[in-house]
């Protein structure tokens, strides 16, 4: 099955949902595993696929793999058009693995279960359809589709302030989306009324003046969802008042939405309007990547660390795309990988794992969970040491591109942006102390053993996969990195 | 050469597979897990010995793997052995199932335990056999996270202090390590150890620095120095593994973490981890940044001699067994470092004899340390198992009651203290012997250290086996036979090596000429 079927598949999984039983929740869960399964199936055939590793009956095409290009819209110029190539392809790997992990670490949740997985799938499908999409119009549709069940997944099962925390996200969403609606507007007035393509307006440059102030419209709006700093405070509150799939959902692809909007729809197509704003990007991803580590470094709440230090990580994103050169833009499309899997991970502890059984995330409450519950202690260690950048797990690839190519553009920057692997550094061991070990040294044996309930194996099972997909990218980088700088290469010999 | 098995991929890999059936073992069965670990060890020891017995010394690089790994990063799988490491591969393979053995009767969280001693093993091995930076970096950290956590979660009473104070450490020293490697990349294009050697060799990796701080220059308009630039370099990548080694004043995270670590981790740490410091002093300090090394030779003399010096005078005031073995390390380490560093003091080709045998002997006081501070660090854990106090004042008379015990840590302390005979005299004469025409007036003081030496070691036997019984302790066994074992594979290679060191030397004798060379 072509890729774009990983669309049609989860939203016929999400409609298969809507028309269940709403007491048949076993059934529910076991239909939306089975959706999330298929799709990140598909997802891998046809990336094994992509690399040549098995033969192709699908020629690449301008490095493309057009997978659909029918009008749809004709008298707008809109095309249903999508296609994958190796910017692209990493993160649609990356959506259905924390897809399928998702659901496994909800397999808990016992409130409104059908429409949990209905919304979680449908966010899912929009997210692929995001990924996918070379239209801007399309693009732009596919991603309201993946805001507005976001906004209910929140509201309904999440925590903390979780009224205030999805109110915050959308509202910061739709400012971001007015401002995207706005610029491919003029994207498409300025480029001559007659197409929303983005391969077709990338082909013919728009008058430099315009793409000079149309090119923020579109970064900015989609860089708010990426955690740009300063646009970056929805993010810590919406992803701790979220519950754990959420959450994952959240920092594992919702901020890649953004990032790769970045990309796709401002960078590709507005080339000169990039070069004029280059450094801005620049210093606001360092700038992001100091402060997110900092503020982490102070938290009590569990998971406003791991929330913080995911507006860290994505600065390394934002810092890599803008450095435009070969090793810091394969940097950051694989850090949009690599903190997908991490974040996911780490949410996956925090939320999951341990608030959960424990029912607080003040660090200063728990501890000496390494006792009690070692798989997670073990599971955050590892997702600790990627989000550290230890060699040997993605992180490392991904940080030290970026900041190499951060360097080429200047040291400065890159001197800025690896101060914060010390940060990060301190925060995770702190977190690993005070959660894990803690109490349990300063009364050393007197505390007393919650009985918590044992780790369930369908968390097992997706910690598992999260683990092995880190580990797996980290010592074989080039199954990814390969196809990334192949159509970086392209990218950049489209720029003036 | 001629494909034959991949020695060291094997010998690497299989405590990592032996930590896999560890960690899927059902969690009651605790004796199994030891088995199998002590499994995986034994058999990466019985390759590693099958892999000496091939190992031709005069023949360069042997047991060579090469693979394509990273292509975009142009970085290879690539592992070999040489006279500088092969040594130091027999040593972990050797020392890590002691190490192991010395826990036999471990009950609190045991599949963590060897599975986090397996790990290390794979990272240590790793260590030794990686010739590319890329994923000799990766071993490098490996070697780190397994032991933050033996000391963090089995460590005595101060654990949580000793172990981040050995991360952060590392971790800085590892952070300094990358960016200069970074560097390294983009000026040369590669993370290749043994081209970026032949590239300092024939004066192309100057060059090549030169062209990327001229090109910085021109693209940012700044004006960095290339001399300077590169001894910035030198440093970031010498500090990593002088906080490693450690070289003083560095070393101030050994005393605690040493004293904190559970036996085992005492024994891996100063037999084979410090070990991983001075081996990149050989593979990639010496022969990546000669100019450098002899440029700033002075200092670096100095400040071995402070580690023997100094480091001897700390141990005498120790009252903390476990602590004053620790000193000795940086003592020992101390040595290690005086044979490396006169190596560059000279250049040209006169004096090659003298150099070649102190560098010789810095490589085998590698494995003799190695060999003598394991049994230290072991009979100190012996004697803590039964007494649960390393305050050298609450022993005494033990040798009344423990008689073997006593007549292994006296053993074990003459080899420390270079006793003729034993490994010990072997590695530092020749460093001595070395040295002394070369840097005669630091060989001179460093003798201090000698004497130092000799006497905090006899007064720990002193304080431990001898005068009166403390009454407490009357009912304290001798060693038990497995104890026993450990110290008697132990004190079987002081012996082996004292008397016959020739297989060890000769091992490494064409790598320490070809390094001396440099110079």
């Amino acid at each position: 099955m072509r890729t774009d079927w990983t669309i049609y598949v989860t939203f016929l999984g999400a409609g298969l949902i809507m028309l269940l039983p709403r007491n048949a929740k076993n059934l529910i869960r076991w239909v939306a595993l089975l959706t999330g399964v298929i799709g990140l199936g598909i997802g891998l055939q046809n990336y094994i696929a992509y690399n040549g590793w098995v033969d192709a009956n699908q020629p690449l095409k301008d490095g493309f793999w057009h997978l659909a290009n029918v009008a749809w819209i004709p008298s707008l110029g809109v095309h249903y058009h999508l296609a994958v190539d190796g910017l692209n392809f990493p993160l649609v790997l990356l959506n259905g693995i924390v897809c399928v992990t998702g659901i496994l670490f909800s397999w808990n949740i016992e409130e409104r279960v059908k429409e949990f997985f209905a919304f979680f799938l449908t966010l899912i499908a929009g997210v692929y359809g995001v990924f996918m999409a070379m239209d801007l119009f399309l693009l732009f549709v596919f991603y309201e589709l993946a805001i507005v069940p976001k906004y209910f997944i929140i509201a309904i099962w999440g925590s903390t302030r979780k009224e205030y925390g999805a109110m915050k996200l959308v509202l910061y969403s739709f400012i971001g989306s007015a401002a995207v609606f706005i610029g491919i507007l003029a994207a498409f007035f300025a480029g001559g009324g007659q197409t929303f393509d983005i391969l077709e307006l990338a082909r013919h440059p728009i008058a430099g003046q315009i793409q000079v102030w149309v090119f923020p419209l579109i970064f900015v709006g989609f860089a708010v969802l990426a955690g740009m700093w300063p646009f970056h405070t929805w993010a810590p509150t919406g992803h701790v008042a979220a519950p754990t799939a959420a959450s994952m959902l959240l920092a594992g692809v919702v901020m890649k939405l953004g990032s790769y909007g970045c990309l796709r729809a401002a960078m590709l197509v507005f080339p000169s309007g990039l070069a004029h704003w280059q450094w801005w990007i620049a210093w606001l991803g360092v700038i992001g990547i100091l402060y997110g580590a900092a503020v982490a470094l102070v938290q009590k709440d569990f998971k406003f660390i791991i929330g913080y230090s995911s507006v860290s990580h994505m600065g390394f994103v934002l810092l890599g795309l803008a450095t435009l050169n070969r090793d810091g833009m394969s940097g950051a499309i694989l850090q949009m990988f690599s903190h997908g899997i991490v974040a996911s991970l780490l949410f996956a502890v925090v939320g999951r794992m341990v608030y959960d059984r424990t029912h607080t995330r003040q660090l200063d409450e728990l501890g000496g969970l390494a006792k009690t519950l070692p798989f997670a202690c073990v599971t955050f260690v590892i997702g600790g040491a990627a989000s550290m950048g230890m060699p040997g797990f993605s992180g490392f690839v991904a940080e030290v591109q970026v900041l190499i190519g951060a360097f080429k553009m200047s040291p400065w920057l890159a001197v800025a942006a690896a101060l914060s692997i010390a940060v990060t550094a301190a925060y995770i061991l702190n977190a690993i102390h005070k959660v894990f070990f803690g109490k349990d040294d300063e009364h050393h044996g007197t505390a007393e053993v919650h009985a918590l309930p044992p780790i369930t194996v369908p968390e097992i099972v997706a910690a598992v996969m999260l683990m092995a997909a880190l580990v797996i990218i980290g010592l074989f980088p080039s199954v990814m990195l390969d196809m990334i700088q192949a159509n970086v290469d392209i990218f950049l010999k489209g720029m003036p | 050469m001629k494909p034959g098995l991949p020695y060291l991929s094997l010998i690497t890999f299989l405590p990592l597979a032996g930590s896999l059936v560890v960690l899927l073992l059902p969690k009651t069965q605790e004796r199994a897990m030891k088995v199998a670990a002590l499994g995986a060890s034994v058999a990466s020891l019985l390759l590693t010995f099958c892999a000496w017995t091939r190992f031709v010394p005069s023949a360069g690089m042997m047991f060579v793997e090469r693979h394509s790994w990273i292509t975009a990063l142009h970085v290879d799988y690539y592992v070999g052995v040489d006279g500088l490491s092969i040594a130091m591969v027999f040593l972990t393979a050797l020392v890590t199932p002691l190490a192991m053995l010395a826990h036999w009767k471990l009950k609190d969280n045991v599949k963590l335990f060897f599975f986090l001693f397996l790990l290390l093993q794979t990272g240590m091995f790793g260590v030794f056999t990686a010739l590319n930076f890329f994923h000799w970096f990766i071993y490098w950290e490996l070697g780190l996270i397994p032991m933050f956590f033996l000391i963090k979660i089995w460590g005595h009473e101060n654990r949580t202090y000793a172990s981040f104070k050995f991360f952060i450490y590392t971790l800085a020293g590892s952070i300094g390590m990358l960016v200069a490697f970074g560097f390294l990349w983009m000026a040369t294009g590669t993370f290749d150890f043994v081209e970026l050697r032949s590239l300092a060799a024939n004066g192309d990796l100057a060059k090549k620095i030169a062209v990327f701080v001229g090109d910085v220059n021109g693209r940012f308009g700044w004006h960095w120095n290339v001399t300077t630039f590169t001894s910035v370099l030198f440093w970031a990548t010498l500090v990593g593994f002088a906080i490693k080694v450690p070289i003083w004043p560095f070393h101030t995270w050994l005393p605690d973490a040493h004293t904190q670590a559970p036996t085992g981790g005492s024994m891996v740490l100063a037999a084979i981890l410090l070990k991983m410091g001075v081996y990149g002093f050989l593979r990639v300090v010496l022969p990546i940044f000669p100019s450098q090394v002899a440029a700033h030779v002075d200092i670096l003399l100095l400040l071995a001699l402070a580690s023997i010096v100094l480091g001897a005078f700390a141990a005498l005031a120790q009252t903390d067994f476990k602590r004053l073995v620790a000193y000795s390390s940086v003592n020992h380490m101390g040595y290690a470092m005086l044979g490396i560093f006169a190596t560059a003091a000279t250049a040209g080709p006169e004096m090659l004899n003298e150099k070649a045998a102190a560098l010789n002997g810095a490589v085998l006081q590698m494995f003799n340390h190695g060999i003598s501070s394991a049994a230290l660090f072991f009979m100190v854990g012996v004697i803590y198992d039964r007494t649960h106090t390393r305050a050298l004042a609450e022993y005494g008379g033990l040798r009344k009651i423990m008689p073997i015990y006593a007549g292994v840590l006296g053993i074990t302390m003459f080899s420390s203290l270079g006793l003729p005979g034993l490994n010990g005299f072997v590695g530092e004469f020749l460093i001595f012997k070395g040295a002394f025409p070369v840097v005669t007036t630091v060989t001179v003081v460093a003798t201090i250290g000698l004497v130092v030496t000799a006497v905090f070691l006899l007064q720990m036997m002193q304080k431990v086996c001898f005068g009166p019984l403390n009454e407490k302790w009357q009912w304290l066994p001798d060693m038990t036979a497995c104890e026993l074992f450990i110290g008697a594979v132990l004190m079987l290679f002081m012996f082996l090596i004292g008397i016959y060191p020739a297989p060890l030397l000769d091992a490494a004798n064409d790598a320490v000429l070809a390094l001396v060379r440099l110079f």
